[in-house]
């Protein structure tokens, strides 16, 4: 069965069409690009799948349920922008994953967190920029989750921690789950895709795997996007 | 050592090919354990699953197999390794070939100038 499945689906900001009728199927073991430009529906869609937002017609399921309780003891979600509070030390983050969900595996957190030198007693709102965003992925990534949804997670991040952002993602998904990753920044993540969904004004444009656009295209997801979203 | 891509070809072509080339030099030598599915991806940065479509790729020509609990392992068939080189070499040559005679140089011509090159090595 599908891990994430829509159909119809559609949501409404007021008179604005967030997602304008959205089919869409994702199986599980697959590392999947949700690329489009900013405000084509990435973040809309990653939300609705995580039970933030209801949809205004259509449906979305996760593993054949829609999203709720159940979904969020498999669901790991990584947020666009911090949702973490910032008091707390990463100890008591680590506590607090480990009271939510099931499926947190602390004693990989801790070691993917020694290696980067992160200690325990750091507050988060003491770590850098492209700290922070370490801690939350390794969070994330700890829990042994079915579907992954990464919502931006190299944004803003410099290219050094990008690759270890990439490199933890290869490392920690199991192969019978799902990663989804939003982004803009196409070159950076194409290898690590097993295929990519463009979506544009809240549609999807097409879905297709990474070498079947090069071995078809004779050039890559990146090249591509830029010609389809040409301004 | 370092894996590079280029943007226009698959990207599992390319990881065969570089594992090609690896166990060519001997940089992979013949009998040698791979490291699992997962941490080879990590080190190129790839996908887990194209870096598994590569090494099967690779089984189907021979140059790696499985052995069931143990891995995977490069071949210790030396005649699969030398004729594998001999195809990486005439492909070479035909690339070579091909911009020669763009340049508009004739075979007995190219033969004589890689003599002389060849000579100052």
């Amino acid at each position: 069965m599908s891990i994430l499945e829509c159909r119809g689906l559609v949501k409404r900001f007021g008179p604005t069409p967030a997602l304008a009728g959205v089919d869409v199927t994702i199986e599980p073991g697959r590392i999947v690009g949700l690329l489009g430009p900013n405000g084509s529906g990435k973040t809309t869609l990653i939300k609705l799948a995580n039970g933030l937002l209801v949809p205004t017609a259509g449906e979305i399921l996760v593993d054949g349920k829609a999203p709720g309780r159940e979904s969020h003891a498999i669901v790991s979600y990584l947020p666009e922008r911090n949702s973490l509070p910032l008091w707390m030390t990463i100890q008591q983050l680590q506590d607090f994953y480990d009271d939510f969900f099931a499926d947190f595996q602390r004693d990989r957190c801790e070691e993917m967190l020694d290696r980067l030198e992160l200690h325990p007693t750091y507050k988060l709102k003491q770590l850098s920029k492209g700290n922070r965003e370490k801690v939350q992925l390794i969070l994330a990534m700890s829990r042994q989750a079915r579907l992954y949804l990464l919502d931006e997670p190299i944004g803003g991040v410099d290219p050094a921690a990008r690759d270890y952002i990439l490199d933890t993602i290869i490392r920690n998904y199991n192969p019978e789950a799902s990663v989804i990753i939003s982004t803009h920044l196409i070159a950076d993540v194409e290898k690590v895709l097993d295929e990519v969904i463009f979506i544009d004004r809240g549609q999807i444009f097409f879905q297709s795997s990474v070498d079947q656009i090069r071995e078809e295209k004779g050039k890559s997801v990146d090249a591509l996007f830029r010609e389809v979203y040409r301004c | 050592m370092p894996w590079e891509f280029r943007t226009d070809v698959p990207i599992y072509t390319q990881l065969v090919a570089q594992i090609q080339q690896q166990i060519v030099t001997g940089q992979l030598a013949p009998g040698d354990r791979l490291p699992s599915v997962r941490d080879l991806a990590a080190q190129a940065g790839v996908n887990p699953n194209t870096m598994q479509r590569a090494l099967t790729e690779l089984e189907r020509l021979g140059l790696v197999r499985s052995q069931r609990t143990a891995g995977r392992f490069v071949t210790d068939d030396g005649a699969v390794i030398r004729s594998l080189k001999e195809d990486l070499a005439r492909s070479q040559i035909r690339d070579f070939l091909a911009g020669m005679a763009q340049l508009g140089f004739p075979l007995e011509e190219i033969v004589t100038l890689i003599q002389t090159e060849g000579e100052k090595l």
